[in-house]
């Protein structure tokens, strides 16, 4: 696919959703690069599983503290006004409906929300949830930031999961490379469109029926 | 007098037994009790379960009693090393360890119920996927649930920054996260610290871990210098 957005404006679009005040966990990988979009001004404050709230960016070059990691273990800083505490507060926060946002990567997601996240395989050479199982039935909302097809060009946004579930019917919105897409009652919604592409392009990469707006509202 | 400080690891960690369940604090290498967990394959326990966030990367700390094949059974939340394929990976192709997976959060509240008298706990997490098959499920006000057990430990070891003799902690940054937890769950919490406070230069306030949930403290230098 030549149209569409590269994974920064991807990051970017996601960011722009976000508003002052939410406390937001977002997931390894392509999730991590949401938080370079948020302006320093809007004071939304990010989450790490390892017991972090008021994640920074990382250290310049030579200055990391080798006590401060994320859940990717990657060297960050803390900024002002931010708070470490132990893994069952941690997950208290994640658990108990504390987190206003988490934006995980994906394998799938199916038409009812379900998600697949962690494996592609029961018999992985190491399967590995970490904290997506518990990020993804916990927080308020769940987000999901992935490419639209895999690499060979299949559809991720599938009528059912193939692969082994994260958690059911818990995705609420899917930002793609293609389009914004809406997990609702009546089916999923598309919302927003990348630069260059059509409804009719973001179909025929999709597996699950997709709505336009008006249909939606009809 | 009250002091659970010990001279060495050698005593830190004497009468641990073959088949004992270790609880090691640390996410990553961060806050991990390499000095404690290197001490352990000198001290020769063996058929271990161990219960770690992660499985261990390059040659240090965990890597290295997996390696001396001490460890029969691991239970894990995420064991993929970010460094490449692990010690644990190659034994686990081998089918030579056991591994249990546990999401991350349902591992730190199994941790905290041993810890706090709770036998067991229902969960959403899990709920609807592999890891609630074989378990009890129940409907509450219309979400389902889980059954999970609390996971007690028969050694935990945990890497603190601050230490004093009655056992009171402090940890450093994000080197925190299991450690309080798992000290809390085990019937022997041993305690590597980088520093050794005399009573009452820790401001009560800043105590993370009170010492009631301490049994013996050795103090590692080493660990100044980095995580």
């Amino acid at each position: 696919m030549s149209a569409g957005s590269n994974r920064t404006a991807m990051a970017a679009r996601v960011a722009r959703d976000i508003p002052e005040g939410w406390y937001v966990n977002l997931g390894i990988g392509m999730p991590t690069l949401i938080a370079d979009h948020v302006p320093a001004s809007r004071e939304v404050v990010f989450h790490s599983e390892n017991g972090i709230l008021g994640l920074g960016p990382a250290p310049p070059a030579g200055q990391a503290d080798p006590w401060l990691i994320n859940a990717g273990k990657e060297a960050v800083t803390l900024r002002r006004g931010g708070s470490f505490f132990h893994h069952a507060d941690s997950f208290a926060m994640i658990r108990g409906g504390h987190l206003d946002l988490c934006v995980l990567g994906a394998f799938q997601v199916a038409e009812n929300g379900d998600l697949a996240n962690w494996t592609t395989s029961l018999n992985d050479t190491a399967p590995a949830i970490g904290g997506a199982m518990d990020l993804a039935v916990g927080a308020q909302r769940l987000w999901v930031l992935m490419e639209h097809t895999t690499r060979d060009g299949r559809p991720r946004i599938v009528r059912r999961c193939s692969y082994p579930l994260t958690a059911s019917g818990v995705v609420r919105r899917i930002y793609t490379d293609l389009a914004v897409i809406e997990v609702t009652g009546a089916g999923l919604v598309v919302r927003d469109l990348a630069a260059g592409v059509d409804f009719a392009t973001v179909q025929a990469h999709t597996e699950a029926a997709l709505l336009a707006p008006e249909q939606a509202a009809a | 007098m009250i002091d659970r400080t010990v001279p060495t690891i050698a005593a830190a960690l004497d009468g641990i037994a073959d088949g004992a369940v270790v609880l090691l604090g640390g996410f990553g290498s961060v806050g991990q009790a390499d000095a404690l967990i290197e001490g352990l394959v000198e001290q020769g326990a063996s058929d271990l379960t161990v219960v770690a966030n992660n499985a261990g990367g390059g040659n240090a700390g965990l890597s290295r009693l997996l390696a001396a094949g001490r460890v029969r059974r691991l239970v894990c939340t995420f064991p993929r090393a970010r460094s490449g394929p692990s010690v644990f990976e190659e034994l686990y192709r081998a089918g030579r360890i056991e591994l249990e997976i546990v999401p991350q959060g349902t591992l730190a509240e199994r941790l905290r119920a041993a810890g706090a008298g709770i036998p067991a706990f229902y969960t959403a997490t899990g709920a609807g996927t592999v890891i609630a098959e074989g378990k009890e499920t129940r409907e509450i006000g219309g979400r389902t649930y889980v059954l999970e057990h609390a996971l007690h430990g028969d050694v935990a070891l945990v890497a603190a920054w601050q230490a004093d003799r009655w056992g009171n902690l402090t940890y450093r940054a994000s080197g925190r996260n299991f450690n309080p937890v798992m000290a809390t769950a085990a019937r022997l919490t041993v305690v590597q610290a980088a520093y050794l406070l005399p009573l009452g230069d820790i401001a009560p306030e800043h105590v993370v871990t009170p010492g009631i949930f301490v049994d013996r403290v050795v103090e590692v230098p080493a660990m100044r210098e980095g995580a």
